[in-house]
């Protein structure tokens, strides 16, 4: 709405001069208050006609928010709840959960469009100032509010019933202690869980896909397999515990290009077992790639050589990922030769 | 009978017994020698191969060597099966272009009859996994849910959780899994076909691959349902909090700014 529509008669006749607490600058006080700038009038301030339509404009926010409300209960009883639809750009979706979203949004964006085009073209918009008031109490209420307490604690007789007061302040100061033996659930202490897995001598590497104790033949170069010691089975109460310390990746290299020493003497034909836990902050860690037989964590990248003792070459872990000692049962089933000898996963004070 | 020995003088007894004779021939040959066949298969197998050699030195030989055996260039191609021919050659990562981090999935420049030939060719140098059937990865008979867990376990740590790809060191990466043959995702599984480990059936069973493919086609097939809406290409918390800063965050100023805004005010023109 341009001015030129509005009727003449209607327009103010001329700029009004600015408002509230007005100042010229002088020698006490060299910066003036300049006050409010002068009050504009809106379109609708004063053209009823620009104020009817954005009566309308509110109003029609207003029933669209009840319409989509009405649709959102019409959508909930009528859409079957495994209906698929095609939108163009979103793709396959479910048809109801689209049209719950879409009819409440449209209801809440609505009231709240509304809202805000009722207050910004027909609310008041007159600017007032207002000076701000002390924050402390008047002299008299002071007063009355110390008179009032000191007949209160007269008349509670607390000064005089000594045995009422002690045992009062004892009351309260025993209530507390209920919260700070509370925080004896914080503990205990690890103790040396953190030193400890389930593998021991003699236990069964068990493939975590197929539940099958692991053949060295199984286990061909550049394959990749997870294991966890026999006896463990995912209904087990403690069985995310135990396998967060005792998950084990299993690959095999060409004997010829494993550099580190221990891990060859470690390893059975090439078959190495190591930790599946990142030394950095406990990530599993099993993104394999065959050919360079480097392993990558990727919570951050911390990528560690298994053909070299799983030696940490690029990324923030400290150590290198713990090796399980393995070798062959009688039956020719793989075996832990004992527990890492090393905690595993991430770094801890006492860890030494 | 006595009619039978009542005609046997007839003039076209002779034709009779003589046609008789050369069906029972005919059969007893067909019953008892279907040796034919299977030479027939074999001359086919060989001639598959003799083709496969072919286009081997053709195509494949400058950097895997004339007989397979590798080069500096590439490796050695004894043993690895006709599965690994079929999943190199049959989704175009062979031929390469050029050596890098990591050859990419291209355009398929061979038939799939050629490839066949270059898969016997490849299988006859050495055993390997051999390509596998239509009812080794179709969907019958598959568990999702046990794919699902599966996947998570062994593949979703460079594959992304439902099957979007991933990066890895040195400018290598997981490719994403959408639109790949089932055919070809079990083949690289059981292969491993560059950096990536081999799932050999004693690590995932063949039922274990099989799930495992009807659980890519339930997250990430063509036709996947999206429960949520926009997916935002199922990348996880970058794309989603890129898009809740852009457009959660942008709207919210739109809308600050237009409550904020001047009204339009009436003024003498």
């Amino acid at each position: 709405m341009s001015s030129h529509q509005i009727p003449e008669e209607n327009l103010p006749a001329e700029q009004e001069a600015p408002h509230g607490a007005v100042r010229v600058a002088d020698e006490e006080n060299p910066f003036a208050d300049p006050g409010l700038p002068p009050h504009e009038p809106r379109v609708q301030d004063i053209d009823e006609r620009a104020a009817k339509r954005s009566e309308r404009t509110v109003a029609l926010l207003f029933t669209v928010s009840m319409l989509a409300t009405v649709g959102f209960i019409a959508s909930f009883v009528t859409i079957p709840h495994d209906k698929s639809i095609f939108v163009f750009p979103l793709g396959h979706l479910n048809a109801m959960n689209f049209a719950l979203g879409l009819t409440l949004g449209v209801a809440l964006f609505t009231i709240g469009a509304g809202a805000v085009h009722w207050a910004r073209t027909l609310m008041s918009d007159e600017e007032i100032a207002d000076e701000r008031h002390p924050i402390e109490a008047s002299p008299e209420v002071r007063a009355k509010v110390h008179a009032d307490f000191k007949q209160g604690a007269k008349e509670s007789v607390i000064g005089r019933r000594k045995l009422i007061r002690n045992t009062m302040l004892g009351a309260l100061t025993l209530v507390p202690l209920s919260g700070v033996v509370l925080l004896r659930d914080l503990g205990p202490l690890p103790g040396t869980k953190l030193r400890h897995t389930m593998w021991s001598k003699g236990k069964l590497l068990v493939n975590m896909n197929t539940n099958q104790p692991i053949r060295p033949s199984d286990v061909v170069v550049g394959s990749l397999s997870f294991a966890m010691p026999e006896g463990m089975s995912e209904h087990d109460e403690n069985f995310q515990s135990e396998i967060a310390k005792a998950a084990l990746m299993i690959v095999r290299l060409q004997p010829g290009d494993i550099k580190d020493k221990r891990e060859l003497e470690w390893s059975h034909e090439g078959i190495v077992a190591y930790s599946k836990i990142c030394t950095h902050v406990g990530c599993p860690i099993s993104l394999y790639e065959q050919q360079t037989h480097h392993a990558l964590c990727p919570c951050h990248q911390s990528t560690f050589d298994l053909s070299d003792g799983a030696r940490v070459i690029f990324g923030p872990a400290g150590h290198a990922l713990p090796q399980l000692r393995i070798g062959v049962n009688d039956e020719g089933y793989l075996e832990a030769l004992g527990d890492f000898d090393e905690p595993v996963g991430p770094a801890f004070w006492e860890r030494g | 009978m006595k009619k039978l020995s009542a005609r046997r003088r007839h003039p076209l007894a002779a034709l009779v017994v003589l046609l008789l004779a050369l069906a029972c021939t005919g059969g007893l040959y067909a019953a008892f020698a279907p040796a034919s066949k299977a030479q027939a298969d074999e001359t086919a197998q060989s001639l598959a191969i003799d083709e496969g050699k072919k286009l081997y030195a053709v195509g494949c030989a400058s950097c895997h060597g004339t007989g397979g055996q590798g080069t500096t260039d590439g490796p050695s191609l004894v043993g690895v099966g006709a599965a690994a021919v079929d999943f190199q050659v049959g989704t175009g990562r062979m031929p390469a272009q050029q050596p890098g981090a990591q050859v990419p999935r291209k355009k398929v420049i061979y038939s799939q009859a050629e490839i066949d030939q270059l898969a016997a060719y490849i299988a006859s140098l050495g055993a390997g996994p051999a390509v596998p059937t239509k009812e080794q990865y179709g969907p019958q008979g598959a568990d999702i849910a046990n794919g699902g867990a599966l996947f998570r376990n062994n593949c979703a740590q460079c594959h992304n959780f439902t099957g979007k790809g991933g990066a890895l060191t040195h400018g290598k990466y997981a490719p994403g899994l959408e639109g790949v043959d089932p055919k070809h995702i079990y083949e690289a599984m059981q292969t491993g076909p560059q950096n990536m480990p081999s799932f050999p059936d004693q690590t995932l069973s063949e039922q274990n691959k099989k799930d495992i493919i009807a659980y890519l086609n339930a997250v990430n097939g063509e036709d996947t349902e999206s429960p949520g809406g926009l997916s935002l290409g199922g990348l996880g918390p970058v794309s989603e909090g890129l898009f809740a800063w852009l457009f959660g965050l942008g709207g919210l100023i739109v809308v600050a700014v237009w409550v904020a805004a001047r009204t339009a005010k009436a003024k003498k023109s």
